[in-house]
């Protein structure tokens, strides 16, 4: 009798009786894009289940503990900032979308970031959350060309960026128009491209515009307990709603009958219909659920739709103080590049050292009397995902270790000098994630970060019920992949005739 | 329900949508696209918070009559008397 009891509770655990097996709305991955897509259709009324592979939320931006410390997985700041009273920018129109007051983030200014190339850091371009500052460093660094800047700046803000049918148009082509000195167009694409390009070498003029303002017009921020705040704020505001979700439950394979995602097969073999379907998963990821996939004349997603090339690699040192402590003063974020031109291509080596970002989370504006306890010192560098895929545990412990100390020596060299003792007796921690880690942790194909370079903007699939949303649908960043989730759940669901 | 009933009602569903904007002086014969800041993800929030809230239909044809809070009531007091409200 006791056994019995006991195996019946156990069977609502792992099958709660009241979940059951139709929805109007399925969606896969617990990120960012699918935690907003599901508030906006729970909110409305949707009966809605996210489908997670992973134990955590969060995705690309999620966090984990390790010895005893939370560790954020990406997050170096939230950019789109804005201050209360400003309208009709990314952050606003995302915090009414998802009924989210802006005090739940919490989010605190960042101090100062800048950009830094030539060897040493010679060259550098200050920038705040005001952007007077960023335009008259490029006055003062670069004279010549502060006229030609003012008129990519006013292109830039008369520009629909988010119109979802404009065809590719270089970005670079559009920035040298005005800008003859590749120095200043190098340093401007550098924080653009780190923080939201999909594409190497170039990008495409709206993807530019919208990540120049969301760095330069805009601004970054951070919440004091980092992204686990915002991603609390998200799920809460997900159950209120009556949104159910599934974790350590991930869709397996998609079955298509008649052109239409039919069934859901979950890893546990369990099977799930839905009316709509919604992935965050990625495009060519998406597509290989599919069962016999096929072409669909509205798709622009080809069988082999093309996997991202870029990755990164990070380090994330924790120090017994303050950054400033150390003598490294308070940047919140610095981008820097060593070399003559800036690469932004998928690395020839483990990781391309040359050019990377560096991020203090203590840099920014917590208030008067609050600090983060400790010290944390964060650098991400482009990396090759085929050079760390397959490589033997063993190896690639030793490969991490090396690469770690490669990637700290660089990112140093744009940094106050601080001897190599001080900086070990001040280390108490020490974590870093290759492409292989995002490929785990997020089955995004060849660790693509920003995922592939061929955006599906209308989110459209071979399957007349399955949409995409998140990193492929092409808003990136925490900020634009909220936005995905939202405008995918309107435009599929919600609007739809 | 009478109109100005129905224009409260509205009234509390953009403070709702829209919490940032200050919603004291809205002159009700005047667009309100042209007081504050409402995109057209705001409207459909309207459209979807007056079905979720009051079971109201307004089909996308008749978007136009939601552009004032007089023309608000003119076409949504009607719906409500007709819902028993
Ligand atoms: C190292 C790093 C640093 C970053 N730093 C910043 C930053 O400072 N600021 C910023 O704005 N942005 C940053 N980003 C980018 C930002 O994190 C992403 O753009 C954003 O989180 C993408 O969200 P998403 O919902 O599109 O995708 P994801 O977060 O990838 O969500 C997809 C989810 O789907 C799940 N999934 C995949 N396949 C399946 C399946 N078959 N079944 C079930 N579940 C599945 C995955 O586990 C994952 O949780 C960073 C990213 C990284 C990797």
């Amino acid at each position: 009798m006791r056994l019995c009891v006991f195996a019946l509770k156990l069977r609502s655990v792992f099958h709660p009786l009241n979940t059951s097996t139709h929805y109007d709305v399925a969606i896969i991955g617990a990120g960012m894009s699918g935690l907003a897509a599901g508030i906006r259709l729970a909110h409305f009324g949707k009966k809605v289940c996210i489908f997670e592979r992973h134990n955590a939320v969060g995705g690309l931006n999620g966090f984990y503990s390790l010895g005893g410390r939370k560790y954020d997985v990406g997050l170096h700041a939230m950019t789109n900032f804005v201050r209360p009273g400003v309208k009709g920018t990314p952050l606003t129109k995302l915090l009414r979308q998802l009924r989210i007051d802006r005090d739940e983030f919490a989010l605190c200014e960042q101090k100062q970031s800048r950009v830094a190339f030539g060897p040493n850091g010679e060259t550098s371009l200050r920038f705040t959350n005001d952007f007077a500052v960023f335009e008259s460093e490029v006055a003062r660094q670069f004279p010549a060309q502060i006229d030609g800047f003012r008129a990519l700046v006013q292109v830039i803000r008369t520009h629909d960026e988010v119109a979802l049918d404009t065809g590719y148009q270089s970005a670079r082509e559009i920035v040298r128009r005005h800008l003859s000195d590749p120095l200043l167009e190098d340093m401007i694409f550098c924080p653009v491209m780190y923080y939201g390009s999909a594409n190497e070498h170039d990008m495409d003029f709206s993807q530019f515009v919208i990540m120049f303002k969301a760095l330069f017009f805009e601004g970054f921020a951070r919440p004091f307990d980092g992204v686990r705040v915002i991603l609390r704020v998200l799920v809460d505001k997900y159950r209120q709603a009556g949104g159910e979700r599934r974790m350590k439950c991930g869709v397996a394979r998609i079955v298509a009958q008649n052109g239409r995602a039919a069934t859901l097969v979950l890893d546990d073999g369990t099977e799930v219909t839905a009316d709509h379907v919604i992935s965050s998963a990625g495009a060519a990821e998406t597509q290989r659920l599919i069962e016999s996939p096929i072409t669909h004349p509205q798709s622009q997603i080809t069988t082999g739709h093309p996997v991202g090339r870029l990755s990164y690699a990070e380090t994330i040192t924790v120090l017994d103080r303050q950054p400033a402590a150390l003598g490294w003063g308070d940047d919140t974020i610095i981008f820097f590049n060593d070399s003559e031109r800036f690469t932004y291509a998928r690395s020839e080596t483990q990781v391309d050292t040359r050019s990377g970002v560096i991020c203090f989370p203590n840099n920014f504006d917590y208030g008067p009397d609050r600090q983060l306890a400790e010290g944390w010192f964060r650098c991400t560098c482009l990396a090759s995902h085929a050079l760390w895929a397959d490589l033997p545990e063993e190896q690639y412990r030793a490969d991490k270790a090396a690469r770690y100390a490669e990637i700290q020596r660089s990112a140093r060299r744009f940094l106050p000098p601080v001897d190599d003792a001080t900086l070990t007796a001040a280390t108490v921690a020490t974590d870093m994630f290759t492409p292989r880690t995002i490929t785990k942790f997020t089955g995004h194909l060849g660790g693509a970060i920003y995922g592939s370079p061929q955006k599906i903007r209308d989110g459209r699939t071979a399957l007349s019920n399955l949409y995409l949303c998140g990193t492929d649908q092409g808003f990136l960043g925490i900020t634009g992949a909220m936005l995905s989730g939202i405008s995918m759940a309107n435009l599929h669901v919600l609007a739809a005739k | 329900m009478t109109k100005e009933e129905c224009k409260q009602v509205v009234l509390d569903i953009i403070a709702d949508i829209a919490p940032d904007e200050d919603l004291t002086n809205i002159k009700p014969d005047v667009r309100l696209r042209d007081q504050m800041e409402l995109d057209s993800m705001d409207f459909l929030d309207i459209v979807m918070e007056l079905r979720k809230q009051h079971g109201i239909e307004v089909p996308e044809a008749d978007y136009p009559q939601l552009a004032s809070l007089d023309s608000c009531a003119e076409y949504l007091t009607p719906k409500f008397i007709a819902l028993g409200k």
